[in-house]
């Protein structure tokens, strides 16, 4: 991790729709390598302020800049800097898993050989090498699931965004997927994560709770068990998101 | 006397696509009647087909199902009086309103909102400050309370709850598994319920734990907790990256997955704790804390799928 | 009943929250009668014409001055031979040439057949179509006069005048108003899109939410499913054929021939069958997007093969055959006579067997298949 290079930052980040504020000035640094962990109960805001650091959606006010770029400005640059994955795997499920790793690096712009190139990688990096010219359709959901990230980060981003990426998923392949997670981050990538699991919320190195549209504590897994005097990030998540007040 | 199994299920099977996929092999249980029953395992594991066999949406290539005493397939109809289902997914009409949607449930079995509103009173309180609102610009935790509303309101005697909190927040799955054991001590209810978080296993009186279409075992959550016999340990270090790919590369190690802020560690025959430690200071990890732990229902998830997890890649 | 009632309700709110496709339901029937009746009409108007009379006598002056004074032709060459004739047509100036033979005036009517001759520009042939039809009168109705001064007895005016067999479109229809055709053939197609269409995307839209796993696992009935599925649509399909009927009658001045109860009657079958598909195409499939494509797939070959866009009896003997099972062919062909030639409704009695029988066959059908169960 690398401390010194921040490559997510938001300032008073706001998105109002009408009179209901969904995102309410947040601010957060998040820096190269680090694993940073969005927390928050439904509705709590989580899924309007990753769009909005995605580049996906004009923020009402305040400022953020990911991967150097503003996103109300230069939301195309900022796109071309970072992967998506959401819980419903980007993957063509008609489509060959290499077929699909060919399609995402031509939306990036990469060379063929250089797709090949990367292809063999990542596929000998999953130990998924004999599944090349295999429907997408027949694969079991944990390879899915490591090859959507594997796709999220192929034209090598500086960030990667998951949304809930372990949803449903039995533990031993969870665990495995965030294997993946720790190299990449590793490797220098800034990965910001959503999970329902609180065992999850451990992994990471600092972890936001929003709570209302606000985001109510920031810190690392440990200094915030501390803080709320609490055994596990569950009792810490529990402790402040009961005091939400809205219903919806 | 009461009919002492509300569900008694007999080496179900059953498969998709001329015997292709294999959802179900030779499953067999009992709940009992006031029992809360959970069906623990990933996506995949044939939870949701059980669930339809026992609502009588799908029919078994082979074993028998009865749900209090009825015949799932024979006496399909008078089942579907006497179950509520909640199928995994969003399934209430979404352009109708809170109350809009609860009514007309109600009088699909014939029944009014009136009527049974004792028995969904905790539960509708939280959504009635919404009623007037479309179904579908409700929050998640909110859908899930009206669509326990819809599959409770004609008063069944088994509730069948497929992934009633999968995609909720930890906060909203508490309270949701906690107005399910109310309804069960209050009215009687039994309740069958599956899910993917293995943290609510405790919530149930028993489980079981699926996976590939087959249980891994059925029991009490503390049995199947007492049944696991390894040891085994947690353990930390200052660098916990390099710590897990050391771990994962020593022979010594049969098992290590991360848990929470630590990883648990299971030991390949003849090794022991001394070994582990005296492997991690070689690695330098002399700050690492090692310490015996106790099992959690994951842990045991892990240890019994095992085998399957020979044919994943790593 | 309270079932049937409570699902019925839960339909109409679907429909009324739902209000722009509702709204589109409503006012598309209007606009297509407006559409037809005005814009894409075959009515004709100004049909350019030529008269080529070698003889130039009393009855072919009588004639040409005829056509000359009607506001539907105008007189634009008087040829003096069949090679200008000809020339007008090539060079596209004309639409329609009367040829008269040298010998016209002194030949018995008997033989007229033989010496009246009418040249038409064939290349749209229902303009064509028309404009043959008012020729014909015109110069019928001349040669009645003529052989009335005559003298000579007229019993039958078909015996009278065999020169020239009216088409029967055009007996019926004597001013050539497009509308009055257009309007059974609206009232069919509007009411096949949107029964059928709408019905079926209804029921489906059910299976993709996840909702139909829900109702099938209540005690309600496939019956009471059906029925409170498909009687919303019946009800809109009823609005746009009197919407329909009353812009075609007090707006647009479509007679009603025949008898209103018998027409009424027919649009009823006719709506049932449109239902009844809808029905069954609901059962085969599972998505929205495939039974959208699937109705439509069923709606324009009805397009095709009903008479509404070409002619039945000109079409080959095969497209002929297909087009007996056509659901809309036997209603347009049924409502055109009932409304416009105000036919007895005993010789509609092949339209209501044709009709009832597909009802039968469609929704006995449909029913066999409704799965109470997902599979």
């Amino acid at each position: 991790m690398n401390r010194d290079n921040i490559v997510i930052e938001a300032h008073g980040l706001t998105k109002r729709f009408g009179t209901f504020t969904a995102t309410d000035h947040i601010t957060l640094s998040v820096c190269e390598g680090e694993i940073f962990g969005f927390l928050g109960a439904n509705g709590a805001g989580k899924t309007t302020a990753m769009r909005m650091l995605c580049g996906l959606s004009k923020p009402t006010a305040g400022t953020a800049r990911v991967a150097g770029y503003d996103v109300a400005t230069e939301a195309e640059k900022v796109k071309r800097n970072i992967g998506y994955m959401s819980q419903k795997f980007s993957l063509y499920d008609d489509l060959t898993v290499a077929e699909n790793l060919r399609l995402f690096g031509g939306i990036y712009g990469m060379k063929r050989s250089e797709v090949k190139a990367k292809t063999r990688d990542v596929l000998v990096e999953l130990d998924m090498v004999a599944t090349l010219n295999q429907r997408v359709a027949a694969l079991p959901l944990g390879w899915k699931q490591k090859l959507a990230f594997s796709l999220a980060v192929f034209h090598e981003p500086k960030i990667v965004f998951l949304d809930e990426p372990t949803g449903g998923v039995d533990p031993v392949t969870r665990r495995r997927f965030w294997e993946l997670i720790y190299r990449a981050a590793d490797r220098g990538v800034t990965v910001f994560v959503t999970t329902h699991y609180m065992d999850e919320a451990e992994y990471c190195d600092r972890v936001s709770i929003m709570v209302d549209g606000q985001i109510r504590a920031l810190d690392t897994p440990a200094r915030l068990k501390e803080t709320y005097h609490a055994a596990s990030m569950y009792d810490v998540f529990y402790a402040l998101a009961r005091t939400a007040r809205r219903g919806e | 006397m009461p009919m002492p199994f509300i569900v008694t299920c007999d080496t179900l099977a059953k498969s998709y696509r001329r015997g292709k996929v294999q959802a179900l092999r030779g499953v067999s249980f009992e709940v009992a009647e006031g029992e809360m029953f959970g069906l623990i395992g990933p996506d995949g594991a044939g939870k949701t087909t059980a669930f339809r066999i026992l609502a009588t949406l799908l029919l078994p290539d082979s074993g028998s199902v009865a749900v209090d005493g009825l015949d799932v397939v024979r006496q399909y109809a008078e089942v579907r009086r006497r179950i509520g289902y909640m199928p995994g997914r969003f399934s209430l009409y979404a352009d109708l309103t809170v109350e809009e949607n609860l009514a007309f449930f109600a009088a699909t079995f014939g029944t009014t909102i009136a009527e049974n509103r004792h028995l969904i009173e905790d539960i509708y309180t939280q959504i009635e400050p919404f009623r007037e609102r479309r179904a579908g610009k409700l929050s998640g935790g909110m859908k899930q309370k009206l669509a326990l509303c819809c599959a409770l309101i004609h008063a069944p005697r088994l509730l069948l709850l497929d992934e009633p909190t999968t995609g909720v927040d930890p906060v909203s799955r508490k309270e949701f598994w906690e107005m399910l054991a109310k309804l069960r001590v209050e009215y009687g209810i039994s309740v069958i319920a599956s899910t993917p978080y293995m943290d609510e296993a405790a919530q149930c009186d028993r489980i079981a734990l699926m996976q590939d279409g087959a249980f891994l075992t059925t029991d009490t959550p503390r049995g199947i907790i007492g049944s696991y016999k390894q040891r085994l340990f947690r353990v930390r270090s200052g660098r916990m990256h390099a710590l897990l790919a050391d771990l994962n590369e020593w022979e010594g190690t049969q098992t290590a997955f991360s848990f929470g802020e630590a990883y648990h560690v299971t030991l390949a025959p003849g090794k022991d704790e001394a070994d582990l430690r005296a492997y991690l200071v070689s690695k330098g990890h002399a700050d690492c804390d090692v310490s015996e732990a106790k099992p959690e229902i994951e842990d045991c998830f892990m240890a019994l799928a095992q085998t399957s997890e020979e044919n994943e890649p790593r | 009943m309270k079932q049937f009632s409570a699902f019925l309700l839960k339909e109409f709110r679907h429909m009324g929250r739902d209000w722009r496709t509702l709204l589109i339901l409503v006012v598309m029937p209007v606009v297509m009668v407006l559409l037809f009746g005005y814009a894409i009409t075959t009515e004709v108007t100004q049909t350019r014409t030529a008269v080529l009379d070698p003889t130039h006598d009393y009855l072919t002056r009588r004639i040409t001055d005829r056509i000359a004074a009607n506001p539907f032709f105008e007189l634009t060459a008087t040829c003096a031979s069949a090679e200008e004739v000809d020339a007008l047509f090539r060079e596209g100036r004309i639409d329609l040439a009367v040829v008269f033979a040298p010998e016209l005036a002194s030949a018995k009517a008997a033989d007229a057949s033989a010496v009246v001759q009418l040249l038409i520009d064939g290349s749209e042939p229902n303009q064509a179509a028309v404009r043959q039809g008012y020729a014909m009168q015109v110069i019928q109705e001349e040669l009645l006069t003529a052989s009335v001064a005559s003298g000579e007895p007229v019993t039958d005016v078909s015996a009278q005048i065999p020169l020239i067999n009216v088409s029967t479109r055009m007996l019926y229809n004597p001013q050539g108003k497009s509308a009055y055709n257009f309007v059974p053939a609206v009232i069919g197609m509007i009411l096949l899109l949107l029964c059928t269409l709408m019905s079926s995307i209804s029921i489906v839209r059910e299976k993709e939410n996840g909702t139909m796993e829900v109702l099938l696992a209540s005690p309600l009935s496939p019956a009471v499913i059906i029925a409170a599925k498909l009687v919303p649509y019946f009800v809109v399909g009823m609005v746009n054929l009197l919407s329909i009927l009353c812009l075609a009658h007090f707006v647009m001045g479509v007679p009603v021939e025949g008898s209103l109860v018998a027409f009424l009657a027919l649009s009823v079958l006719y709506i049932g069958v449109a239902l009844a598909l809808g029905l069954l195409i609901s059962t085969l499939v599972s998505t929205q997007l495939a039974a959208m494509l699937l109705s439509m797939l069923m709606i324009v070959p009805t397009m095709y093969l009903s008479g509404l866009v070409f002619q039945l009896d000109a079409m080959p003997l095969p497209a002929q055959a297909v087009s007996t099972i056509i659901p809309a062919r036997w209603f347009m062909d049924g409502a055109r006579r009932l409304m416009i030639q105000g036919v007895e409704v005993r010789h509609l009695f092949t339209n209501f067997m044709v009709l009832g029988a597909e009802l039968l066959v469609l929704f006995g059908l449909s029913v066999l298949l409704f799965k109470k169960r997902l599979e």
